[in-house]
């Protein structure tokens, strides 16, 4: 049997990687030095590593990445870290005017390789500041790759391909995931980005899911398998570049598709799954797109309420059934 | 204080600065003819800045700007021909028309871009200057930026770090009196916006007279002398004004006419020939290169408005490394 790693762990071991393959990569972010990330990310890399390439910065978001940008254009291959992705508003104008665009509007004289991990969503009780699914934020602003991991394996391979890249990454870690466990990759592992993976193979109906819905999308799929279901789970694994290739592909044997995601309906990056099914998959489908998103509100704080928001189990099986009858 | 520049040094620095003029005068009638569009910052005033600090630094220091930006672009090495050709909209302009007159880039020649988002920058300057410790230079980095920047995050922020880091990174304010269209006294709790907020950040700073290149060459030169010995950033306040309003539609009507006349005759390009006259060097020397800088000038101007428009098809390359803008695959 295979050895067994935490996502939370693979954050770290994915950081060590590539940080041993090529010394141009240093960390930046608050806490990931001597107290190993507050999400415990960051352990071990101080230690093998030294503080010149394990840097514990102030609480300055916009520092933290304004430098890791000015880094990127000179050089170095920063990793940056956002505590948690709702912070990512703190320095937001770097995401969404300067990172992004100054390949573009400098005529392609620079280039910014950097990558700018954050801990996302929610289903931990952190309330409206610290649970949001933000990933739909990043996958608004042409010019960043966005990136959101599913399983331990993938989050040491999409890393590896994100540090490589020699565009701009925004890599969203699933708070709600980080103790989960799978298979640990196997060394020079890495995904390339914008390959959705096919987690499970069926007929009947495509499910689209990103990070944290994987799960509920897999648990959704095995409870309606009792009732002779094949369902077909994607994990999109990145958001930009969007693997259109393999859910059209999908959506043309199942003829009917879900789409799950954690950040809200309005502005969810489902409208835009959808919005690309109608365009150029509307023969193949047999009954409407259902998206499962959280709801139109901020995060309340209680699990009561918090569960009546985001996606569960209960309602994806839910919208797979409706779909299925239809 | 003795001058560092030599008169061959002070009259190529004079000529570059005329040049800057010359071309922000052309960009100003050309917006005038119609064959500028947007809008411009004209840097007019301030080239004394730009043109001093890039005499003091080496070719592969980094600099970082404003969309207040021309000077500095030009300074670094960008020529005339493609800052006029980028405002015009034509394919051989600095950034092939993609960037405009806000963000005037030459990275070939350090100079790493203009920015307006304001105060954005500084921490990106921070950023270079870390990069260069880590690699192993002894570069350093700079970051321009106006007097309203100073009541940003950023600049707190980058001047926090850099001090913590101790990196080699100069901030330089070019303090030209207004925000925009709002004097800078009267919403900043400062009298010198950046100069005195230094010292909340423990570094060194220096008020200086930003229309005297030898002045602003020499200042600049001892704080990256610093930087590269290790010593941190040094924050410069260089006082300067503008020529014209903020931006192309601002006549600028808030500004006293005895506070204008004051810094008009106050001109670097004047003050520039003062330096020169005491260092004996010729009038007509001193004309001559008036002269070669109205002909680069002329000669850019025609190369800029001879140039092919920018290739629609360039709207769609340069989003990703690969050259492309592909999002799906």
């Amino acid at each position: 049997m295979a050895d067994l790693i935490t996502y939370r762990d693979a954050v770290a071991e994915g950081l060590a990687r590539e940080m041993r393959r090529d010394p141009a990569v240093v960390c930046l972010g608050e806490d990931i030095g001597a107290a190993g990330g507050v999400f415990k990310t960051t352990v071990g890399l101080l230690a093998e590593f030294g503080s010149d390439r394990v840097r514990d910065t102030p609480i300055s978001e916009q520092a933290i990445v304004g430098m890791a940008m000015g880094a990127a254009m000179t050089g170095i291959r920063p990793v940056a870290e956002i505590m948690f992705s709702d912070f990512l508003a703190c320095c937001w104008d770097y995401l969404a005017n300067e990172i992004p665009k100054m390949r573009y509007m400098t005529g392609g004289q620079v280039t910014v390789p950097l990558v700018i991990r954050t801990a996302n969503g929610g289903g931990l009780g952190f309330g409206a500041q610290h649970s949001q699914a933000t990933e739909n934020w990043a996958a608004a602003v042409p010019g960043l790759k966005v990136v959101a991991p599913a399983t331990p394996a993938d989050v040491v391979g999409l890393l590896a391909a994100a540090v490589r890249c020699d565009d701009p990454v925004v890599f969203f870690e699933h708070k709600g995931l980080f103790a989960s466990r799978g298979e640990a990759p196997p060394p020079d592992h890495v995904v390339p980005l914008g390959q959705a993976a096919t987690v499970r193979p069926g007929t009947d109906i495509t499910v689209v899911a990103l990070a944290s819905t994987v799960p509920l999308a897999l648990a959704a799929a095995d409870e309606l398998a009792g009732s002779g279901v094949a369902a077909e789970v994607i994990d999109l694994r990145c958001l930009i570049p969007l693997d259109m290739a393999t859910v059209l592909a999908s959506l043309r044997r199942t003829s009917r598709l879900l789409i799950v995601e954690e950040n809200p309906y309005q502005g969810g990056w489902g409208g835009t799954i959808a919005s690309i099914v109608a365009d150029e998959g509307f023969e193949f489908l047999d009954a409407p797109v259902r998206r499962v998103a959280a709801a139109c509100v901020p995060l309340p704080f209680a699990d009561a309420l918090e569960d009546e928001v985001i996606p569960t189990v209960a309602k994806v099986t839910a919208a797979m059934r409706t779909l299925l009858d239809y | 204080m003795t001058a560092s520049m030599d008169a061959a040094e002070l009259l190529r620095c004079y000529e570059q600065m005329a040049v800057i003029r010359g071309t922000e005068k052309a960009a100003h009638d050309l917006f005038l003819a119609g064959l500028v569009k947007g809008t411009t910052h004209l840097a007019a005033g301030h080239e004394a800045v730009a043109v001093g600090a890039s005499a003091a630094l080496r070719p592969d220091d980094y600099v970082f700007a404003t969309y207040r930006g021309h000077h500095h672009a030009m300074a670094r090495g960008a020529s005339p021909a493609e800052c006029l050709a980028e405002l015009m909209s034509k394919a051989t302009g600095v950034c092939k028309a993609k960037g405009g007159s806000m963000h005037l880039t030459k990275a070939s020649a350090g100079m790493l871009g203009s920015y307006a988002i304001v105060g954005a920058h500084l921490p990106l300057a921070a950023g270079a200057a870390w990069s260069a410790r880590l690699r192993g230079t002894s570069q350093v980095a700079v970051a321009f930026f106006g007097d309203g920047a100073t009541n940003i995050g950023a600049f707190h922020e980058a001047l926090n770090l850099a001090s913590v880091w101790s990196l080699p990174v100069l901030f330089i304010c070019e303090n030209n009196l207004y925000m925009e269209y709002t004097p800078i006294g009267s919403v900043t709790a400062a009298e010198h916006p950046a100069a005195d907020r230094a010292a909340g950040y423990r570094l060194p700073a220096e008020v200086i007279d930003g229309n005297d290149v030898v002045v602003v060459a020499d200042a600049v030169g001892r704080a990256a002398d610093r930087a590269r010995a290790g010593g941190g950033p040094t924050v410069l306040e260089a006082r300067t004004y503008r020529h014209f309003g903020h931006s192309r539609t601002d006549p600028a009507a808030y500004r006293p006419a005895e506070e204008v006349e004051q810094w008009l005759a106050r001109d670097p390009l004047d003050v520039a020939v003062g330096r020169l006259t005491e260092l004996d060097v010729a009038s007509s020397e001193i004309t001559m290169a008036a002269d070669r800088a109205a002909k680069t000038v002329a000669d850019a101007v025609a190369e800029a408005k001879a140039a092919d428009g920018a290739d629609p098809a360039q709207a769609f390359t340069d989003v990703w490394a690969d050259g492309g803008h592909q999002w799906r695959t």
